[in-house]
């Protein structure tokens, strides 16, 4: 395969496109607290395209992380930034028209490139993913005791009795009252919480290592919204799976994420522990999301705190990324005359322990 | 759920109230004389007014409107002009022919649409798919008497495989019964498979692009139960409502095919009717399609519910 050109080439220190190194073998960042040899999934410079009518869309363009057992990452950027993308690029959940670079291993083995049929069964059973609408994500005219059997059933061949009892305690397990009699309900007969409780129990029936949740509480009230944090968070400690969550809202992942890695246009901007994420961020871009965070106690409007704050703008096209910092046209601050003819390299933010960012500009300098 | 269903019937005979005073109306505002018709040049004056009195022709129109619909309420369609019989008894020997030939009609054009509609739609701007397209749109444009007499040309006449026309009943011959309605069906058949196959190509594609399809392959479902469950499953609901129009419309008979292949359906027997002015016998008929249309409909809606739970639920809770 040939390399892509360009801006897709924005990691001097990574493998090229198609040369699948193992994991370890990625830069330094790219870990959720621990050594990158634990990771169940481990992803080392992935980069997605789609064929449009215009040409290739870059849409991930080198991204690299781990999520070890037990241990939450957080994927944050803004919708087309390619959080999604990555996810569902490596599970073969993207149409054909798509192309897929780079590695990412699961226990091990290579995912990028296996057979459909191999990688059906990582789905499910290896990596389970809770959707963001529960409502379009279950199957309206299916009861929900039905589509939680066919996950089970899907990894393993057990009759349909014992599935619809392994069914019942997999919603109780999630916190569905009277579960028994809830397996006969369809989808429309279940508030929006409960539906994405249904939706964990499916992610849940395959015993997966890893949970990926893809903006699972956006479409929900905020009330609802804490109730599947805890229980995601309850269920991780009781099945030590790693979970990545994928988020446009720093709000939501500030209280539970070890690792916090930020994507603009498909690249990742900046990472690092939570802490020092939340702390100190570094990256103009990562500076305005957590701006738009409201703050309760702040009296100041969002503007007069932080010049930062709002992001005028939008992403850059994937058929024609700019030649220098993607983020560039909108960056407020346009530190260095290098922004705009060199992508900046993810490097160790100074002063930080586990904490890197691509940008030129540093704000003790600035 | 029974509160819906008496709904849908009370409406269904709301419809059949309206449709038969407009059936009644319209054939009395045609011009042309049905005695005179019938008599032809024979008969004298009194003959005719005889006949006419005795048709009830000479009382006020809503007179004949109650007189004919309270007869039709027990099954009393009156007697043909044409040929003396009662008109239930006319419309009743035709019933076996006509639905032999809808229901293998339907079963054919779904054996076209399903199967070509869903392959296209997997594999969009394929070639399968251009094919579907184009045959698609051939079995809408060939007529089809043009098709039948082809059919019978090459089947019955040059290969003489089947017979060139007629009707036997399902309980004299099952295999003569069989052999007859194969190329009518077919002929029948393919007009409805090119209109239903661009439908499933369409509900299929729609389907295919709901989170749910994503979100099952997700659970590691194996791709042919994601195909059935999640995408057929879902895309069948819209194609019941085609469907059943199309067999609606076939059962109300397909004059054409009913013509080229000499089969003693409804459609042949309503042409006749109109042909000669016999009121009685047209009435009937026009009666029947409009029950047979009202029925179909009712069966859709209620199968409607059936399949889809969320439509129960909306009506039980309305």
């Amino acid at each position: 395969m040939m390399a892509v050109g360009g801006p897709a080439a924005d990691r001097p220190g990574g493998a090229g496109p198609g040369s699948a190194d193992g994991p370890g073998g990625g830069a330094g960042p790219g870990g959720a607290d621990g050594a990158a040899g634990s990771a169940v999934l481990a992803v080392r410079d992935l980069r997605v395209a789609f064929r449009t009518r215009r040409g290739l869309a870059h849409v991930v363009n080198g991204i690299s992380y781990d999520v070890p057992p037990g241990r939450t990452l957080a994927i944050v950027g803004e919708s087309g930034s390619g959080k999604s993308v990555g996810i569902l690029a490596l599970l073969g959940l993207l149409p054909a028209t798509t192309q897929v670079w780079g590695s990412a291993t699961f226990d091990g083995a290579e995912l990028v490139g296996r057979s459909e049929d191999k990688l059906r069964q990582v789905r499910g059973a290896g990596i389970g993913m809770v959707f963001q609408d529960p409502m379009t994500s279950l199957n309206p005219v299916l009861t929900v005791g039905r589509q939680v059997v066919e996950a089970i059933r899907a990894h393993q061949s057990v009759p349909k009795a014992a599935a619809r009892s392994r069914a019942a305690e997999l919603l109780a397990e999630v916190g569905i009252p009277d579960p028994a009699s809830r397996l006969d309900a369809y989808p429309h007969e279940l508030s929006g919480g409960m539906r994405q409780r249904v939706m964990i129990a499916v992610a849940l029936a395959g015993e997966p290592r890893v949970l990926i949740a893809d903006e699972a509480t956006t479409a929900l009230d905020v009330t609802v919204q804490a109730q599947i944090l805890e229980l995601i968070r309850r269920l991780q400690d009781e099945r030590g799976m790693g979970v990545v969550w994928i988020t446009h809202d720093l709000g939501v992942v500030a209280g539970i994420a070890d690792h916090v890695l930020v994507m603009y246009a498909g690249r990742t901007v900046e990472e690092g522990s939570a802490a020092e994420m939340f702390g100190a961020p570094v990256h103009p871009y990562t500076r305005g999301l957590l701006g738009a965070m409201p703050v309760v106690d702040d009296p100041r409007t969002a503007r007069e705190r932080d010049p930062l704050l709002t992001i005028p703008g939008l992403p850059p096209d994937p058929v024609a990324l700019p030649a220098g910092c993607a983020f560039f046209p909108r960056c407020p601050i346009r530190a260095d005359e290098r922004c705009a003819h060199e992508v900046p390299p993810l490097t160790p933010v100074a002063g930080g322990r586990r904490h890197w960012a691509a940008t030129f500009y540093s704000p003790e300098g600035a | 759920m029974s509160g819906y269903v008496l709904r849908r019937l009370l409406q269904a005979v709301i419809v059949l109230i309206g449709v038969s005073i407009l059936v009644f109306a319209i054939m009395h505002l045609v011009p042309g004389d049905p005695i005179r018709q019938a008599l032809g040049t024979r008969g004298t004056e009194a003959t005719y007014l005889a006949m006419r009195e005795r048709a009830g022709l000479d009382d006020p129109l809503v007179v004949q409107y109650f007189n004919w619909i309270g007869n039709a309420l027990t099954g009393d369609l009156g007697v043909s002009f044409r040929s003396g019989r009662p008109v239930s008894e006319l419309i009743l020997e035709r019933v076996p022919a006509t639905v032999s030939l809808a229901l293998a009609a339907i079963v054919v054009a779904l054996l076209i649409a399903i199967p070509l509609g869903t392959i296209s739609a997997l594999r969009p701007r394929s070639v399968v798919d251009w094919f579907a397209t184009v045959s698609s749109q051939a079995g809408l444009s060939i007529p089809d008497f043009w098709m039948g007499i082809m059919f019978i040309l090459i089947f019955a006449g040059t290969l003489g495989w089947l017979p060139s026309g007629g009707y036997v009943g399902l309980t004299d011959d099952p295999v003569e019964w069989a052999r007859h309605l194969i190329m009518p069906a077919i002929t029948a058949g393919v007009a409805s498979g090119s209109i239903l196959t661009r439908f499933v190509r369409s509900s299929v594609l729609e389907a295919l692009g709901q989170d749910h399809v994503r979100a099952a392959r997700a659970k590691g479902m194996r791709a042919r139960d994601v195909l059935t469950w999640h995408v057929l499953r879902n895309a069948m609901l819209p194609l019941v409502t085609v469907g059943g129009v199309q067999l609606a419309y076939l059962l109300s008979g397909v004059v054409i095919v009913e013509i080229v292949f000499a089969w003693p359906g409804l459609g042949q027997m309503a042409l006749q009717a109109v042909e000669g002015r016999d009121y009685s016998l047209l009435q009937g008929a026009v009666l029947l399609f409009a029950v047979i249309f009202l029925v179909v409909n009712l069966v859709v809606d209620l199968l409607y519910a059936k399949l889809d739970p969320r439509i129960r639920y909306q009506r039980a809770g309305s």
